[in-house]
């Protein structure tokens, strides 16, 4: 399968996240899995009018692409120009070219919040007219449209994430090329389930915090940081705590919150991104699933419960009381 | 008869980038750079909560993604008035320095290095080992280097919970402390990343590269050994024989921020350094403008405290994106090179001495960077005390004002950061490629790369080489450019 790689109105980070691959070889396993790079702006070859000719012929029809990558958001200003984008070298906006491309491709994939929604560049006033491929923020639509279809007849898929995963790239790229992916294989925003489903709490760390309510105040404080420092974790599809990320990391192991960033309209959360909004003391944003008067018992409950040592090591960068030793048989 | 060659895009730059070149004679008569790409960032952060800044503008760019965190911290404290605990700059340093070295790895081995495996060098001496460890996407280099980049980006994983885009960096110092049991996998991942430098870039102890302090003791240490036992030998051969010393000269201006603060103290000192004076001297960051003349921006000529970013298309005369930052109205280049020239390294200033800034010396001063910081990260890892805060606290006021000056892997990144009613009022960022890729100021004045890319041999398009040396000599980072 062909694949060919641009990048637009984004940060170039999910490149950068794709090669922190877990992989010994990651060149290696998409050549194995029968994925030929075309052009990649960061790895190939290729410059200049070498590129112009590659992606004139792709989207001609001449060359087949299977896999359309796009990363970073379609910037359709000023004035609808597409301008804020001019594609070096080729004298014409880069959303011309993603429109012509898309046409052909036979899979084409959205490779972060970017691309995806539009992400960072809508946040704010959103200078540079900027949306996703098929979104534009929680709305169907975006460059492509609602009703886009690739080849095979799939909408976008949307690799969501700022950054996105390494691993949530290279499983997609490789369901695709190993035939495994087809619609029922992404959630009703058309990201890929194999990381969508899950959500971000699902394997935190902070779990037992959380159990107990017992909060972070401050930054590097150890407890959970639901209550106070705006995290969204029970509520942001993805399963940033049971895989990690370089290594053994995500936002929650690394003492801050989990904004959503996989989720269209994260950019604007209508808050401080580190600071939970309240009514009445109460989070507004509870888990997802849960009924708020339970959450709000149960809250109560687990607040007065809380164990000494996990309170104190709540307000704590590192741990004060240590659990106690029990013996644990039926003696 | 001059006529007008337009390169782009440029690949293995981070963002988008195309150059025009005037050429007659066969050679670069004068270079237009432009930076194709606007997202409007300092308007996005115009009325939000400052802290948001930590959130927005890490994903400025997705390879200087720290730095972008670490000046928007600094600002940040300037404005809360913080000291940062003695394991908070620990912790911060080691995350940025794990970023530029990273970005340094990344720039030599994906980047850089795989031009001289394209055929047009084919039959050079040094072609079929360049071919077969360098050659984009297939070299074997890529395969071997690509593992240990990630294994050493573990560091991060640790230190804050992941790279790009962490929100680990507070003006406080960092939201991660860390254990005991971490230092330990901390100093083991450096100690990794040591041996991989040292068995297949180096070919030598990393102290024993830093303590090169000529080009003759350079050129010597290069000989004692066969030109394939190391990358960067391989490397020192291509150079010598394309004569990559005489390639790429700009302004000999240095400029440095200063980079890796402990105690008041940076491990690379601060300060500009000019043909003129011949040693670093103080510079002073009111003697920064930004100029307009040529971008398709409204508004004069400001210092970034009272900055602007009012896009206009239409503009008549401008080609680029891109502001032209100049320091007292000079032209500077900013980089590793910079960085070496403004800290006294006696290799930097001999090659400069020489030949000016070239291809070679900025490629050499990058290496060199790996060479001098990671054993400092060794230190680093070793001075972190579990137990001790990491990170001081306190409130952000209603009106204030902040100026973080960092160095990134690029170069010096500034923020400065304005407060007025608890909101941001002004948020003005200077990238280190704004410095290095600006366009023509007012004076008609060429920016740094304009400068070093006059001059060059040129008669393709399509055989531009040469051209690509230089442009990527600089390791440009097109996204945090225009921002």
């Amino acid at each position: 399968m062909n694949l060919l790689w641009l990048q637009s109105g984004g940060c170039g980070g999910c490149t950068m996240s794709l090669l922190c691959a877990d992989s010994s070889d990651l060149f290696g396993s998409l050549t194995d899995a029968g994925i030929r790079i075309l052009w990649h702006p960061s790895l190939s070859e290729e410059s200049g009018a070498e590129v112009l000719d590659i992606l004139s012929a792709c989207a001609a029809g001449h060359t087949p692409v299977d896999l359309l990558c796009i990363e970073g958001s379609l910037l359709r200003g000023p004035d609808g120009s597409g301008r804020f984008h001019m594609l070096g070298g080729s004298g014409r906006p880069m959303i011309a070219w993603v429109r012509e491309l898309a046409a052909h491709a036979r899979y084409t994939l959205a490779i972060g919040s970017c691309a995806a929604w539009g992400g960072i560049t809508t946040a704010g006033p959103n200078p540079a007219g900027a949306c996703g491929l098929q979104y534009d923020g929680e709305e169907p639509g975006g460059l492509l449209g609602a009703d886009y279809r690739s080849a095979a007849g799939l909408p976008v898929i949307n690799v969501a994430g700022c950054p996105t995963h390494p691993g949530w790239v290279m499983e997609t790229l490789l369901a695709l090329a190993l035939g495994q992916f087809d619609a029922g294989s992404m959630d009703a925003l058309a990201r890929p389930r194999s990381y969508a489903d899950q959500l971000v709490h699902h394997g935190c760390a902070r779990n037992e915090y959380y159990e107990f309510k017992a909060s972070a105040e401050r930054p590097s404080d150890l407890g959970c940081l639901m209550e106070n420092m705006g995290c969204k974790g029970t509520q942001a599809h993805a399963d940033c705590n049971l895989r990690p990320w370089n290594g053994g990391g995500s936002c929650t192991r690394g003492g801050y919150a989990c904004i959503s960033c996989t989720e269209p309209g994260f950019e604007e959360p209508g808050h401080p991104f580190v600071q939970t909004p309240k009514v009445a003391g109460i989070p507004i944003g509870l888990p997802s699933d849960m009924p708020k008067a339970w959450f709000v018992a149960l809250a109560a409950l687990s607040k007065s419960a809380t164990p000494k040592r996990v309170r104190e090591n709540a307000a704590a960068d590192h741990l004060v009381v240590t659990p106690a030793i029990r013996r644990t048989g039926l003696k | 008869m001059s006529r007008r060659i337009v390169l782009g895009p440029f690949n293995r730059v981070e963002g988008d980038l195309e150059v025009s070149l005037e050429v007659a004679g066969g050679r670069v008569a004068a270079a237009y750079v432009n930076s194709p790409l606007f997202r409007g960032f300092e308007q996005i952060l115009r009325g939000k909560d400052p802290r948001d800044a930590l959130v927005l503008v890490p994903r400025i760019c997705g390879i200087c993604s720290v730095s972008q965190s670490a000046a928007a911290a600094a600002a940040l404290r300037e404005a809360m008035g913080l000291a940062v605990p003695e394991n908070g700059e620990l912790a911060a340093n080691l995350v940025l320095a794990a970023e530029n070295l990273a970005d340094h790895f990344t720039h030599f081995y994906l980047f850089f290095m795989p031009d001289f495996a394209r055929d047009e060098y084919a039959g050079r001496p040094w072609f079929d080992a360049a071919r077969a460890r360098f050659k984009a996407v297939r070299g074997t280099a890529a395969a071997e280097a690509l593992p240990a980049r990630t294994a050493f980006l573990q560091l991060t994983g640790i230190l804050a919970g992941k790279w790009p885009h962490t929100l680990s960096l507070q003006p406080g110092g960092s939201s991660r402390a860390v254990s005991a049991v971490e230092k330990i996998r901390l100093h083991g991942l450096l100690r990794e990343f040591r041996r991989w430098l040292e068995r297949h870039l180096f070919g030598d102890a990393l102290e024993a590269v830093a303590a090169l302090d000529s080009a003759d003791a350079l050129a010597a240490w290069a000989a004692a050994r066969a030109p394939t036992s190391s990358d960067l030998r391989l490397f020192l051969e291509i150079a010598a024989d394309l004569e990559l010393a005489r390639l790429g000269r700009a302004t000999d201006r240095f400029l440095s921020y200063g980079a890796y603060p402990l105690a008041g103290t940076p491990l690379f000192a601060r300060g500009l350094w000019q043909p003129e004076d011949g040693a670093t001297a103080l510079f002073d960051p009111a003697d920064i403008r930004e100029d307009l003349s040529h971008a398709w921006l409204q508004g004069d000529t400001r210092h970034p405290w009272r900055g602007l970013t009012e896009p206009d298309a239409d503009k008549a005369g401008a080609y680029t994106w891109c502001k032209a930052p100049r320091l007292a109205g000079q032209v500077v280049e900013c980089g590793a090179l910079a960085r070496q020239m403004v800290d006294g390294h006696p290799l930097a200033h001999d090659l400069v001495a020489r030949d000016g800034g070239s291809v070679l010396a900025r490629v050499l001063c990058r290496l060199l960077e790996l060479t001098r910081v990671l054993p400092a990260m060794e230190a680093w890892v070793q001075a972190l005390t579990p137990g001790e805060p990491f990170c001081a606290h306190g409130a952000l006021p209603d009106e204030g004002a902040g100026c973080g000056l960092v160095e990134a892997a690029r170069g010096g990144l500034g923020h400065w950061l304005t407060i007025r009613h608890g909101r941001i009022a002004g948020y003005q960022i200077i990238a280190p490629t704004t410095w290095n890729f600006s366009p023509r100021d007012a004076a008609g004045t060429p920016g740094a790369l304009e400068q070093a890319l006059a001059g060059l041999p040129m008669d393709d398009a399509r055989k531009s080489l040469v051209v690509q040396h230089v442009v990527r000599s600089f390791d440009p980072c097109m996204v945090c450019t225009v921002h």
